[in-house]
C-alpha cells in the first residue's frame, strides 16, 4: 500500500497543478487519473486565459492564475503555448455596452484595468472586426494558451518534482479510516490524510458519497477549428451578449488556424465519459463568427470536437474543503471557464492544504453554499 | 425511425443497393460526392469527353458500361443528390452540404459505401510536386486524359501498382521503372488464396508481362529510401533486395501501397470497429451481410473491408436486401445465399491480397527524424515519436494531441495509419496498441459560409 502527505483524484489541469504545488511545498503527492491527464475538460476546452467577464469574487483568484501564466517556463519549464496578446469582448447592442461599462468600472477594484473603445479607433486598432461592433473592451494582458498541452506539462513538472502520477488508475472506492482515507484502485490502495477530489464533471459523484450533494450537470462545449491562415489576429475575441446563441469566441494560433466556440452545449454523458459535438450547433455558431470577424467566411473548419465539462447551477465552482470530512478537499465543476484559473486553483488548494490559508479570499466558492439551500439541490 | 433510406456513395456498391432498393418499391436518396457516379475504379470522365468505355476501363469495359446504365436507369427513380458531401451524422440523420447549404436528413436506414483511397506510406521527399499516389495517377488519367509525367516512376506495392504501371504505357508514358517492395516470394506463398479468382492472376501476370516486354524495369523486395529533387521529383533512390543502393531519374511518382477503406462516416454513425490484422487497419464492425452493430447502419463495398470493385457490387445488394429485411420487406433467402456464396472468394482472395502485398509497416520505423509523416501540418516523425517516447502519449490521439500529427485539413485520412506505425515502433508496441483516430465532423472541410436550412 502506498501513502502519501495528500491523495489528488482527477488529473485534470485543477490537480496536476494542485500536484506540482504541494511538491515546492514539501508536501508528498499521489495524483491518480482514471484517463490520461488532461484528456478531459482541460484538454478540450478552448484555451482561454480570459480574466475580464467572470465573477467579479473570482478575480483575485483569477489574477493570481494570470501571475503563474506569466512565468510557465519557469514554474513547468515550458510555455503551453501561452500568449498574453490581449482579450476583447465586442459589443453588438446597447444593453452589451452598458454592461461592458459597469463590468470595466467594477473590476478596477480588483486591479483588472480594461480598456474601453469605440468607433473610429475600434476600427483602427482592429481592423479585422465587424463594422457592426459597437464598443470592445481591451484586457491586454489576457490571451490564449493551448489546452491539450498545459494539464500534461504540469503533470510531468509535478513528476519531476517528486510527485507520484498514475495515469490509467480509476478509483473504485475511497473509504475514511481513523487517520487516512483509503483510496482503492486496479494498481492497488492508496492512502493518506488528506485528499482533494477534483475530476471535474465527475467531482459531483464523490461529494455526494461523501454526503455532501451538489447541483452540477455534465454538458459539452462546442469546439472547432479552421485551417490555417497567416496569423493576423492576435487578441482573442468573444461576444458579450446575454444570448446564449450570440455568444460565440474565438482566438488566432500562430500557426494560423482560428479555434471557436461558445453558443449552446451538447449533452455529456459521465459514463461513457464522452460529450458528443452537435454537428447543428456548429451550423448555428458560423453566422455569430462571421458578423464577430467578416473574414472568416472565407475558410472552412476541418474539425470540431467536444469534451466533458461540469456546470453548477450558479455557475461558479466547487473550491475549498469539505464542510463535512475532515481532510477532504474539493476543488472541481469549474462551469467551463476553469482553464485560466487552473494554476491559480493549484497554488491556492496547496497553500490551503499546507498552510490552513488560501492566500486569496475563496469563500463564494465553499461547497457549504449549497447545504444552507433547502431540499434536494439539484 | 422515420425517413428514407440513403446511400452514401455512389460507386459499385452505392449503385447496386440503391438498385436493390428500388427493386422493392423503395425510392432512396443516393448521395454523391463527385458530379457523376461510377466511383473511383468506374470514375466517369467529364461531360462532353467522348473516349469510349474499352478506352477508360480496358478488360473491366464491360462492367463499367452496366454499371453506368444501371446508374442511368436509377436516375429517376432514387433522390439522386450528387456533388453533395455528408459531412456529419447526428441521431438517426446526416448533415449534408451542397450548394454552400447544409441541410438534414433522416434515415429509416443509412447504407454507408464510401469506398477507399490509397494507403501511403510516406519517405523522404513524398511531399515534392510531381509526387501523387497511384490512384490518383489513375484517375488523372482516366477523367482528364493527362499523365503525371513523361517518365514516371511507380512505387509502392499492390496490384494498382502494375495496373497504373500499365495504363501508363498504354497511354505513350515512357514508365522508368516499377519499385515494389513486397517480394516476389511473398506472391508464390499466396497463390493459394489468390486461385479463388484465377482469372485476376492471370490478369495480373499478363500487366507484369507487358511491362517487362517493353523494357521497364520492374524490382520486387525493394526498399524505398527517398525521393530527390530541387523543386519537384527527379529521382527515386531505393535499395534492392541484395542491398545494393540505385537511384532511378524520372520526373514523375506514384506511389501507393493497397487501400485504405474511408471509414470516418462509419465512426461518426457510432459503428463499433475492431483491429482487422489482414488489413493492419481498424475497421468497422459488421456481419456477412454488412449489418454495423448500429441499428439501422449497413456497410459495403471498399469502406468496410477492401475486397475490390466486384465484390462491392455484391456486397451493396446484400446490404440492401439486409436493410429491407430489417425494415420488414420480405427477401428471398436464396438471393442472399447466393451473394453470401459468390462473395465467399472474393474475400478469401483479399485475404491472399494482403499476404502477397503486405503493406510495409518496417518502413515507418526506418523513417528518418526529419522525413514529413503528416503533411497538412508538417509534423516530422522525430516529433511523432517525441510525443510518444518523452511526452509519454500511449495511443494516436493523445500523440495527435500533443504534436498535431493527423490534426490538419485531412484529419489523419492520408497520414493516420502510416503515423500509427511510427508510434506504435517508436514505442515497441504492436499497432493496435496505438489505437485508432476518433473520427470528427467535418468529414471534410466545412465552408464557414455554409448555410444552415431551415
Amino acid at each position: 500500500m502506498t501513502r502519501a502527505d495528500v491523495i489528488i483524484v482527477g488529473g485534470g489541469l485543477m490537480g496536476a497543478a494542485t500536484a506540482l504545488f504541494l511538491r515546492q511545498r514539501g508536501v508528498s503527492v499521489i495524483l491518480l487519473e482514471r484517463d490520461l491527464v488532461g484528456s478531459h475538460a482541460s484538454g478540450t476546452n478552448f484555451g482561454n486565459v480570459r480574466r475580464q467577464g467572470r465573477f467579479l469574487p473570482q478575480l483575485p483568484l483569477a489574477n493570481r492564475s494570470r501571475e503563474i501564466w506569466g512565468r510557465l517556463p519557469e514554474v513547468i519549464g515550458e510555455d503551453a503555448e501561452f500568449l498574453p496578446s490581449g482579450h476583447l469582448r465586442v459589443a453588438f447592442s446597447d444593453a452589451a455596452i452598458g454592461k461592458l461599462e459597469a463590468y470595466a468600472r467594477d473590476a478596477r477594484p480588483y486591479g483588472l484595468e480594461l480598456e474601453l473603445i469605440t468607433g473610429n479607433a475600434l476600427r483602427a486598432r482592429f481592423p479585422f472586426l465587424s463594422p457592426e461592433a459597437r464598443m470592445a473592451s481591451y484586457s491586454p494582458l489576457d490571451g490564449h494558451a493551448n489546452p491539450r498541452l498545459a494539464a500534461p506539462a504540469f503533470a510531468r513538472a509535478a513528476r519531476r518534482a517528486g510527485a507520484e502520477v498514475q495515469e490509467r488508475t480509476e478509483v473504485l472506492s475511497i473509504a475514511k479510516s481513523a487517520e487516512d482515507f483509503l483510496v482503492e484502485t486496479p494498481a492497488g490502495t492508496f492512502r493518506a490524510p488528506i485528499l482533494q477530489v477534483s475530476s471535474g464533471a465527475w467531482g459531483g459523484r464523490m461529494a455526494e458519497a461523501f454526503g455532501e450533494p451538489v447541483p452540477i450537470t455534465p454538458r459539452g462545449p462546442q469546439m472547432g477549428v479552421t485551417e490555417p491562415v497567416p496569423y493576423r489576429i492576435a487578441p482573442v475575441l468573444g461576444v458579450a451578449s446575454d444570448v446564449t446563441e450570440e455568444g460565440v469566441y474565438l482566438r488566432q494560433v500562430e500557426r494560423g488556424n482560428i479555434v471557436f466556440g461558445g453558443g449552446l452545449r451538447s449533452e455529456a454523458s459521465l459514463d461513457t465519459k464522452r460529450a458528443r459535438l452537435d454537428p447543428v450547433n456548429t451550423l448555428r455558431q458560423l453566422p455569430y463568427l462571421a458578423r464577430l470577424l467578416p473574414a472568416v467566411r472565407a475558410l472552412s473548419v476541418i474539425r470540431t470536437w467536444s469534451g466533458v465539462e461540469g456546470y453548477m447551477r450558479d455557475d461558479i465552482p466547487v473550491m475549498g474543503p469539505s464542510a463535512k470530512v475532515p481532510g477532504l478537499f474539493y476543488a472541481f465543476g469549474f462551469c467551463g471557464h476553469g482553464f485560466q484559473l487552473g494554476p491559480g486553483v493549484g497554488a491556492t488548494m496547496a497553500e490551503l492544504i499546507a498552510t490552513g490559508s488560501p492566500g486569496v479570499p475563496i469563500d463564494p466558492f465553499l461547497i457549504s453554499r449549497f447545504a444552507a439551500s433547502e431540499g434536494d439541490p439539484r | 425511425m422515420a425517413g428514407p433510406v440513403i446511400v452514401v456513395g455512389a460507386g459499385p456498391a452505392g449503385i447496386r443497393a440503391a438498385e436493390r432498393l428500388v427493386e422493392a418499391g423503395l425510392r432512396p436518396v443516393l448521395i454523391e460526392e463527385s458530379a457523376r457516379d461510377g466511383g473511383q475504379i468506374y470514375r466517369r470522365q467529364p461531360e462532353g469527353f467522348t473516349r469510349p468505355h474499352e478506352a477508360l476501363y480496358g478488360s473491366e469495359a464491360a462492367k463499367a458500361r452496366a454499371l453506368h446504365a444501371a446508374a442511368e436507369a436509377l436516375r429517376p427513380r432514387v433522390d439522386w443528390r450528387p456533388e453533395t458531401l455528408v459531412w456529419a451524422a447526428r441521431d438517426n440523420a446526416l448533415l449534408v452540404n451542397a450548394a454552400g447549404r447544409s441541410e438534414s436528413l433522416p434515415y429509416a436506414a443509412l447504407i454507408l459505401a464510401t469506398g477507399a483511397t490509397d494507403r501511403v506510406m510516406p519517405l523522404p521527399g513524398w511531399t515534392l510536386p510531381g509526387v501523387t499516389t497511384l490512384g490518383g495517377a489513375q484517375i488523372a488519367l482516366k477523367a482528364q486524359a493527362c499523365t503525371i509525367g513523361a517518365r514516371p516512376v511507380f512505387l509502392g506495392t499492390g496490384p494498382l501498382l502494375y495496373l497504373v504501371a500499365w495504363q501508363y504505357l498504354k497511354a505513350g508514358a515512357a514508365v522508368q521503372a516499377v519499385l515494389d517492395t513486397s517480394p516476389f516470394m511473398k506472391r508464390v506463398e499466396a497463390l493459394p488464396w489468390m486461385l479463388a479468382r484465377p482469372g485476376l492472376v492471370v490478369r495480373g501476370w499478363t500487366y507484369t508481362r507487358d511491362l517487362q516486354k517493353a523494357g521497364v524495369r520492374i524490382a520486387t523486395g525493394i526498399m524505398p529510401v527517398a525521393i530527390e529533387g530541387d523543386d519537384r521529383a527527379a529521382a527515386v533512390r531505393w535499395r534492392d533486395a541484395t542491398g545494393q543502393d540505385h537511384r532511378t531519374e524520372c520526373d514523375a511518382v506514384g506511389i501507393g501501397y493497397g487501400l485504405r477503406s474511408e471509414t470516418q462516416l462509419a465512426d461518426l454513425a457510432r459503428c463499433a470497429f475492431a483491429f482487422d490484422a489482414g488489413a493492419r487497419q481498424w475497421l468497422p464492425v459488421a456481419d456477412e451481410d454488412g449489418r454495423a452493430g448500429v441499428p439501422g447502419v449497413y456497410l459495403a463495398g471498399d469502406g468496410a473491408q477492401v475486397r475490390g470493385a466486384d465484390a462491392a457490387e455484391l456486397a451493396g445488394r446484400l446490404a440492401a436486401c439486409a436493410a429491407l429485411r430489417d425494415l420488414g420487406t420480405a427477401v428471398d433467402e436464396i438471393e442472399m445465399v447466393t451473394l453470401r456464396r459468390r462473395l465467399a472468394p472474393m474475400t478469401r482472395f483479399r485475404r491472399g491480397l494482403e499476404r502477397a502485398f503486405p503493406w510495409p509497416a518496417n518502413l515507418a520505423a526506418a523513417l528518418p527524424d526529419e522525413a514529413l509523416v503528416c503533411r497538412c501540418e508538417a509534423i516530422t516523425a522525430g516529433t511523432l515519436r517525441r510525443a510518444g517516447g518523452e511526452y509519454g502519449a500511449p495511443e494516436v490521439n493523445r500523440a495527435k494531441a500533443f504534436s498535431r500529427t493527423g490534426m490538419g485539413r485531412c484529419q489523419g485520412r492520408m497520414c493516420g495509419l502510416a503515423a500509427a506505425e511510427v508510434l506504435a515502433a517508436a514505442r515497441g508496441e504492436p499497432i493496435e496498441a496505438v489505437g485508432r483516430l476518433r473520427g470528427a465532423a467535418p468529414v471534410k472541410p466545412l465552408p464557414v459560409a455554409t448555410e444552415a436550412a431551415p
